[in-house]
């Protein structure tokens, strides 16, 4: 059985506790990291990852060790502040990556 | 082209022939293989752009309301509210897989399956918008497990594209011309001998006739 987690500002994640989700809110780039290693460690069961958008520039290369494995899945959600496109960015890097050029 | 030694034997020659018959036969294989990987990433990327705008959309809403929610509540009561989920969320996953790349697939099961009751807390304290939060937040939840699915095998597979990429092009520009042009070079080797050796045979036999007598 794997288990989701959901990572951001004490105010993005609070509302993913009411659905079930394992929530660790993170106040700074030291504790996200700490927190990203141990939800990413191997005894740890988790197959989602939900990342505020945010953390995403701390966290660039943890997360980048992560796009070429089939778990866990990081996945990019908006924070409080609203989306701020990162998410797409992240898609089109990808389609570069893969086609060459940028076709969305 | 950087050449290098190469014995010119028949033995060299036939090996470098095989090894010519399966690098195209792999290259032919591989384009096949980069051609239908793209067309099922360019698939799924659609899909994926669609789910993301819909997530996004979906948890600024839930935000929006959250926000509004925090506003009119205290923090310890909204913490509190939250604090005990009346489902669980159980998350199971399989593997699929797409042209030998195996792409996670999810499926959940809540443990409270009646939606109605999402709400953890009591209605009496706490404020309307608390429940529009949270209704969003569930409905969009559905998408954004979609969202992560998709998203991985979006990744995995511009992966495996890029990498397939890379071997189709290594085999089409450099190990398929360089094994033809080492061919080439001893086959041409091949026949300068066999020309040497007939030229050589063709002179000892001259010299034989003439001490033999037989000379012009």
């Amino acid at each position: 059985m794997y288990k989701i987690a959901v990572m951001g500002g004490r105010d993005t994640v609070m509302g993913f506790k009411a659905l079930g989700l394992d929530t660790y809110p993170v106040s700074d780039a030291t504790e996200a990291r700490g927190i990203f290693n141990k939800l990413t460690s191997q005894d740890e069961k988790y197959a989602i990852i939900y990342l505020e958008e945010t953390l995403s520039k701390t966290l660039a290369q943890e997360i980048a060790r992560f796009t070429d494995k089939a778990t866990p899945a990081i996945i990019l959600i908006p924070g409080r502040e609203g989306s701020q496109g990162l998410g797409l960015t992240a898609l089109q890097n990808a389609v570069i990556r893969a086609i060459g050029t940028d076709i969305l | 082209m950087a050449q290098k030694t190469i014995s010119p034997t028949r033995m060299e020659l036939t090996r470098l022939k095989t090894r010519l018959k399966t690098a195209t036969r792999g290259h032919k294989l591989l384009k096949d293989k980069r051609d239908e990987l793209m067309r099922q990433f360019l698939e799924i990327v659609r899909k994926n752009r669609e789910l993301r705008l819909r997530v996004d959309e979906g948890l600024s809403n839930a935000n929006r309301s959250l926000a509004v929610a925090s506003a009119i509540m205290s923090p310890e009561m909204l913490e509190q509210s939250l604090l005990y989920p009346r489902h669980n969320i159980e998350l199971d996953m399989a593997f699929n897989n797409i042209m030998s790349v195996n792409v996670p697939v999810y499926s959940f099961n809540t443990e409270l399956d009646d939606s109605s009751s999402i709400f953890p807390y009591g209605f009496a304290q706490t404020s309307g918008e608390l429940d529009d939060a949270l209704a969003s937040l569930e409905g969009v939840f559905k998408d954004m497990l979609e969202l992560a699915q998709v998203e991985k095998t979006m990744q995995l597979l511009a992966d495996e594209i890029e990498r397939t990429r890379r071997r189709v092009n290594a085999l089409e520009y450099v190990m398929i011309p360089e094994m033809q042009t080492n061919i080439k070079y001893i086959s041409m080797k091949l026949e300068e001998n066999d020309r040497s050796t007939k030229v050589r045979l063709m002179k000892v036999k001259d010299m034989v006739l003439e001490t033999a007598g037989y000379g012009k």
